[in-house]
């Protein structure tokens, strides 16, 4: 077998076992990689920037655990801004396996900063069905949810007690791995008209640029890179800044094993000629 | 009769709630709320279905498949633990074993099985970004251009930078844009289709 030859056939073994050396290295020699803060998070940090201390946002952890390493660093970033700023979040899940995730991101952020549910937050737990929830929340959040998570009628919660609807709330982010993020974006926004931001999984975040460029979503937060864009804004402490290494040694392997690829295939190309 | 009622609903159903999305009122607001809640009931209908399809499925494939009985045990067992441990209202509670079996188990299996994607996707773009053609040379530059975004090129990050969110917010906005329109007028014209009867897949082969 000619080298060229050899190029264009590395087994995929040989892929994998680079791959995770590549994962590795980023844990044993930690290094700094620096981020650049596009417009479409900065838009997001500036919106939760400028609320007054006691507006109500609504945080949606729309994600299930395979999206958590992408996702649950944004919410990390964003609860902690919230309740460094005294804006009282009103957490909510429509995904299935988000309630313990939820449950989980808001009770350390909150613990953190001293915070009390029911008064300082809310949240409310999982329902079914995103678009039905959506808008029912559009009408009062009491149909949907008329308990919260732990089981407090919405109505004996202080912090709820005048919070009815959208219409109370200062704006929306949902951070989301499925098409709950649509459902935000037909009903949150084209029925309510609700100031929307999307986190999204880095993969999604080439779906949601025409809605920025019309409006409908005011920011956009994609992937690692976004979190850790997030946490260099917030200059928030968390996983997303660690994680930025990992992609990109992982990146730079990937990268490599393309050029790799392509130069056994012009020589190739050229010795048949 | 059987296939005519069903009908009849949707045709109702469809024309009544695209006329109230139009209708801001109060009396518009309560159809709206009336048939949500109505969604909602045969959803929850539809979950002792959904269990015990689930239930008899893999039973079946423990009895009858000895090879794929353990995977069924584990299934089943999964389902019953998980189940018994969720019933009561503080198992929702942190540190409760109905939450330390989500983040403890449930967690790190779904986020291990995405992370294995990363090997899947490296093998894929080694085999699959060659530039044989015009377009696919194209294909190549633009994911190279996208995925140097993430490695630290000093001066030339930020040109990067700009070149990524020119790539994100023009030719890629043209493409989805045309797609996504596309898929609205479809989607249109499929409801139609389904309100007034003409597409009736929904309603199964019988």
């Amino acid at each position: 077998m000619k080298w060229h030859e050899k190029m264009l056939n590395i087994d995929r073994r040989w892929i994998y076992l680079i791959l995770g050396v590549a994962v590795i290295v980023p844990a044993v020699v930690s290094f700094h990689v620096p981020v650049n803060v596009t417009p479409e998070v900065r838009r997001v940090y500036d919106f939760i920037e400028d609320l007054k201390p006691g507006d109500i946002f609504y945080v949606g952890i729309d994600y299930d655990p395979a999206s958590l390493a992408e996702l649950h660093p944004m919410a990390y970033a964003i609860l902690d801004q919230c309740f460094r700023k005294d804006i009282k979040p009103v957490v909510a899940t429509l995904s299935q396996f988000g309630a313990g995730m939820a449950e989980q991101v808001l009770s350390e952020v909150a613990a953190e900063y001293g915070k009390e549910s029911g008064i300082d937050y809310c949240y409310l737990g999982y329902k079914p069905y995103p678009a039905i929830t959506i808008m029912l929340m559009g009408v009062d959040f009491r149909v949907p949810f008329p308990q919260d998570y732990y089981g407090t009628p919405i109505d004996s919660i202080p912090m709820m007690r005048y919070v009815h609807n959208f219409d109370d709330l200062k704006g929306v982010i949902s951070l989301s791995a499925g098409t709950s993020s649509e459902f935000w974006i037909i009903y949150g926004y084209g029925r309510y008209f609700m100031p929307l931001a999307l986190g999204v999984t880095g993969v999604m975040a080439a779906d949601y640029y025409p809605y920025l460029q019309s409006g409908q979503i005011f920011g956009l937060i994609s992937g690692i890179k976004g979190a850790a864009e997030y946490e260099a804004l917030t200059e928030y402490k968390g996983e997303g800044l660690k994680s930025i290494p990992y992609q990109t040694t992982t990146h730079v392997v990937i990268l490599a094993f393309i050029i790799v690829s392509n130069i056994g295939y012009f020589a190739s190309r050229r010795s048949k000629k | 009769m059987r296939r005519q009622i069903p009908l009849y609903i949707v045709l109702v159903c469809g024309i009544v709630f695209v006329i109230q999305f139009f209708i801001p009122s109060h009396e518009s607001e309560f159809i709206f709320e009336y048939g949500q809640d109505w969604v909602m009931v045969i959803g929850i209908l539809a979950l002792p279905l959904g269990i015990w399809s689930y239930l008899r499925k893999t039973w079946l494939t423990a009895v009858k498949k000895p090879k794929e009985r353990f995977f069924a045990g584990v299934s089943l067992f999964g389902f019953a633990i998980m189940m018994l441990t969720g019933l009561k209202r503080e198992s929702l509670m942190a540190g409760s074993l109905y939450m330390e079996l989500f983040e403890y188990v449930l967690i790190p299996i779904q986020a291990t099985i995405f992370s294995l994607l990363a090997f899947y996707i490296a093998s894929a773009a080694y085999r699959a970004f060659r530039a044989r053609s015009v377009i696919a040379t194209m294909l190549l530059g633009t994911a190279f251009i996208v995925m140097l975004r993430l490695i630290p090129l000093g001066p030339i990050s930020d040109v990067n930078q700009a070149l990524v969110g020119w790539i994100l917010s023009v030719p890629n906005m043209a493409a989805k844009r045309g797609l996504l329109i596309g898929i609205g007028l479809g989607a249109i014209a499929t409801c139609i289709k389904i309100i007034l009867g003409i597409e009736r897949t929904y309603l199964g082969r019988d």
